[in-house]
């Protein structure tokens, strides 16, 4: 049997990988997807503790995380779309204006 | 045999996961995040979530990163250089920070091993859709109501914030 | 048939709900403000009908009965002090509920006549019902904190009604005025209060009675003495009296009931309730009899000098609450209690006759200006008076009737009350200490000047020639237009007037009786209700010095007259003033001046505290107050320009601080 750690180990590579995409790539879309692969990390965790506690409700937190990533991805989308018709690009360093 | 199945699977979900933060096309990286998704997928069929897996495969690979395909199309955007050839102060840093996270993460996981538990023999009837259904219709109705009303939002919101103008402004 | 406790709440509510009633539906609605005989009518039953409701309570009462409580709720408790509203009728409350309702009524029914012609004329009413609400709380209240409610509240309608017509600044500043020497005086008062629950351990009268014991020697002294303070303000006494004369400001109605009959009793009411207290303490006792007998004296010298009725009538008042606060003094509460009830009787019956007079000259001046004469005067000044008895009848009989009683010619009210003071006044002179003489001396020469004042006011305004066309020759003939008030003003009048000629039987002397008829026969009635109630003094004259005395009074009081008849009654008013003005000289001048005392008050307090606050104090809210407050501000602004240099706009810096931030937080939770 696959003991715990391996599964919260996997899920903590994840969730590095994700968090290093969101700080090192400059393109807003793959930063997003880094986010994304983030929210799958965390998942993946819920799971495996709700696995081996014998207990539903880990599950029926990552169903509704599911949804609410779901929510985020399209809403998240259309701002991006917004952006890139007023600038024309959608890197991130050149997007600045909201400054003091 | 499990083992050796989680092994498999984890190393496609590690590459998949640093192909897609590291490549070149925006593309490239959609797929490969969708590669992702499925070896999570097989994943949480090894932990005997069967419902979530088939729901990771439907929602987030065929939906969700449709979408963010559909939009990587739209906005037409274009490749960039590879990361090593972006050597700056801001890339060290986001690495070095990224992989303090992970120690941290490891070292977490690491000093409560003693009290982790193995898999639950029970779970093989937890995971099932009956058993999910079960409980979402009974426990968990109010929030099932309430993210119904939270993804009709989303929805008229994402309509409102994109919807297409007479011309897109250029910058001024 | 109905038991009398519950009675309580009704009178005491019955007053407010005409207030509430004329004071919103008049506040609300324009339609009901021209209602007046309707706004009247509630007005004086909301009045009348609490004075039925005292009769029938005070018939089921005897001498020795117990007091009446009605208990309403518990009001504060904190700790040790507990204070309920609960309203109290015993024999001494029963007496001020009696008049303060019963004259209260007559004077509503006065003013639907008087103020008719005013645009106000709900709102006095109203005023007027709050009066009477806030009047019997005070009498019926059965602790000191209900008392003090009153008080105040009588303090506020007084302000409220002397400057009914506040558009004219002198009125408005003339009820500030009275409510500002009011103040100084509660705070005495809740002083003494203070001492009191300090070692009584409670404000209610039954317990303060209970555990007098428990008060030290000096300390007694100084509650006596800081209660009679706070009574020196609301009842006008030496040093506190200046606000009384120019209370006239406000109109008649008020100054008959509020500053004739009832609120300047206050302060009556209170030491006698507390008559127990003052037993303890004849140090203050004695304080208390020489301001009065001091302020008796010092305001009839002022009377003499006045031209304005009204202002007479106040100085008036005055010297009559100086004698009451002398009776009290002297020991002498059941005589105290006497005179405010008689002096009601004819101080209220003289106000609203001179409310009949000036507006039978209001009248005048209007119908003058009618024909095209537009002649200004003081209707209020006695000397554009005279010969109005002919016009006038039921105002000049029911005056003069009043004046009777005020000099003290037997038998009507005012000399039984007078005599009773003076003898008991001399008894604590033999009993408590020589200065009483002194006092007694003083009481009598006030009682001279009294009845010379009163008589001269009387035949300065009723009897010789109408004097205006001679000081305002276009206003000649203007005689005819003076004629008798209507119904609801004289019959008021003629009530009060009868009842200062028999409603000085309720204490007719035991020893007149005993003299002529049974050596121990009890004919006075209201020392026989009062006795068991009151730490009152024993009378240890014996008879033939009360017959002096007695003698002694009317033979003073004849001899004003006599001599008021000889100089003023011969219609020689100008003259017999100016005569004393040079015989007199000085002290004339003196007297007519008030005794410069509102100056000296103006030169002394007002001046050096506005000073202050103009120089001192306002620099200091400017600079200090202002300055910290525009501190802080600019210390938030001083901030807000260093920290906006946060928002950079730089995305990816926004998300290194947020991983940073994390690995912080979850580094200090794991080590």
């Amino acid at each position: 049997m696959i003991s715990l750690p391996w599964f919260l180990g996997l899920s903590a590579v994840l969730f590095s990988i994700g968090t290093i995409g969101v700080l090192v790539r400059r393109n807003a879309i793959i930063m997003f997807m880094s986010v994304e692969l983030m929210l799958n990390a965390v998942n993946l965790s819920l799971v495996a503790f709700s696995a081996h506690l014998g207990d539903i409700h880990g599950q029926m937190l990552v169903f509704f995380a599911l949804c609410v990533a779901a929510a985020e991805a399209a809403v998240g989308l259309a701002i991006i779309i917004a952006i890139y018709r007023n600038n024309l690009t959608v890197d991130i360093t050149k997007i600045n204006l909201l400054r003091w | 045999m499990l083992t050796y199945l989680f092994i498999l699977l984890a190393t496609f979900a590690v590459a998949s996961a640093v192909a897609t933060v590291l490549s070149r096309s925006t593309v490239t990286s959609a797929l490969f995040l969708v590669l992702n998704m499925v070896t999570l997928a097989g994943v949480y069929l090894l932990l005997k979530a069967q419902y979530l897996a088939i729901i990771q495969i439907l929602v987030y690979a065929g939906a969700i990163m449709v979408l963010f395909l559909f939009v990587i199309m739209l906005l037409n955007v274009g490749d960039e250089e590879p990361v090593w050839k972006q050597i700056s102060i801001r890339l060290v840093a986001g690495f070095l920070l990224g992989t303090a996270v992970l120690a941290q993460l490891l070292y977490a996981v690491a000093s409560y091993t003693d009290s982790l538990p193995m898999i639950a023999t029970a779970m093989e009837d937890v995971g099932q859709v009956s058993a999910i259904g079960d409980v979402l219709y009974s426990h968990y109705l109010l929030p099932f109501m309430l993210t119904a009303i939270l993804l009709t939002a989303a929805v008229i919101g994402a309509l409102l914030i994109a919807q297409h103008r007479a011309q897109p402004k250029s910058r001024p | 048939m109905l038991d009398s406790a519950s009675l309580l709440p009704l009178i005491i509510a019955l007053p407010l709900a005409g207030f509430l009633i004329n004071g919103l539906v008049g506040l609300l609605s324009e339609t009901y403000r021209s209602r007046k005989t309707l706004i009247g009518t509630i007005g004086t039953t909301a009045a009348f009908i609490p004075f039925l409701l005292s009769v029938w309570v005070f018939l089921g009462m005897t001498p020795d009965s117990d007091p009446i409580r009605y208990h309403f709720l518990n009001w504060i408790s904190a700790g040790d002090f507990v204070s309920d509203i609960a309203w109290r009728a015993d024999q001494i409350s029963i007496l001020w509920m009696l008049f303060v309702t019963g004259i209260g009524s007559l004077i509503h029914l006065y003013s639907m006549g008087y103020m008719k012609e005013d645009e106000g004329y709900w709102k006095f009413f109203a005023y007027l019902n709050l009066f009477v609400f806030a009047m019997l709380n005070l009498v019926m209240g059965d602790n000191l904190l209900l008392l003090f409610l009153g008080w105040e509240g009588v303090g506020v309608c007084s302000y409220l009604l002397i400057g009914f017509w506040y558009q004219d600044i002198l009125k408005a500043e003339a009820a500030k005025k009275a409510f500002v020497y009011n103040r100084i005086g509660d705070f005495a008062f809740l002083i003494a209060m203070f001492l009191l629950f300090r070692h009584v351990g409670s404000i209610q009268f039954d317990a303060i009675l209970a555990g007098l014991g428990n008060i030290p020697a000096d300390t007694a002294f100084w509650i006596g003495l800081l209660m009679f303070i706070g009574a020196t303000g609301k009842s006008a006494q030496i040093p506190l009296f200046v606000w009384l004369p120019d209370a006239m400001a406000g109109p008649t109605p008020v100054s008959a009931l509020i500053h004739a009959a009832t609120m300047v009793t206050s302060g009556i009411y209170l030491v006698s309730r507390m008559s127990g207290l003052y037993a303890l303490t004849p140090d203050a006792m004695l304080i208390v009899a020489v301001i009065g007998a001091l302020t008796a004296l010092v305001a009839a010298t002022i009377a003499l000098t006045q031209t304005d009725i009204k202002r007479v009538l106040a100085y008036s008042t005055v010297s009559q609450l100086g004698y009451m606060f002398l009776a009290l003094g002297s020991g002498a509460y059941i005589a105290a209690i006497f005179h405010v009830i008689t002096h009601a009787f004819f101080k209220a019956c003289l106000f609203l006759g001179s409310g009949s007079v000036i507006h039978a000259m209001h009248h005048v001046e209007h119908e003058l200006d009618h024909h095209g004469k537009h002649v200004r005067f003081d209707p209020q000044d006695m000397r554009n008076m005279g010969g109005l008895k002919a016009h006038m009848p039921s105002t000049y009989w029911t005056f003069l009737l009043a004046t009777v009683a005020i000099a003290g010619i037997p038998p009507l009210a005012g000399f039984f009350s007078k005599d009773e003071i003076l003898a008991m006044v001399f008894n604590a002179g033999a009993t408590v200490s020589a200065i009483y003489y002194v006092l007694f001396a003083m009481a009598l020469a006030t009682a001279f000047l009294t009845a010379f004042y009163m008589f001269r006011l009387t035949y300065g305004t009723f009897h010789g020639a109408f004097k205006l066309p001679k000081r305002h020759p276009e206003a000649a003939g203007s005689e005819k237009y003076l004629h008798e008030s209507p119904w609801t003003m004289t019959a008021p009048l003629w009530i009060l007037g009868i009842l200062s000629v028999i409603g000085g039987f309720m204490g007719f002397p035991d020893f007149v009786v005993q003299t002529f008829g049974n050596p121990d026969a009890h004919a006075n009635w209201l020392h026989g209700w009062l006795i068991p109630n009151v730490s009152e003094a024993e009378l240890v004259l014996a008879k033939p010095i009360k017959w002096g005395i007695l003698l002694g009074s009317v033979l003073i009081a004849s001899v004003a007259v006599w001599l008021a008849n000889r100089t003023y009654g011969q219609d020689k008013t100008a003259e017999t003033d100016a005569t004393l003005q040079t015989r007199f000289g000085g002290a004339y001048q003196l007297w007519a001046d008030k005794y410069r005392v509102d100056e000296v008050y103006e030169a002394t307090v007002a001046d050096p505290v506005l000073k202050l606050s103009d120089k001192v104090l306002a620099v200091f809210d400017l600079k200090v107050v202002d300055g910290l407050v525009n501190a802080v501000a600019g210390l938030t602004r001083f901030t807000g320009s260093l920290l906006r240099y946060v928002q950079t706009g730089n995305v990816s810096g926004y998300a290194f601080y947020l991983v940073a931030g994390v690995l912080i937080v979850v580094g200090l939770i794991l080590f």
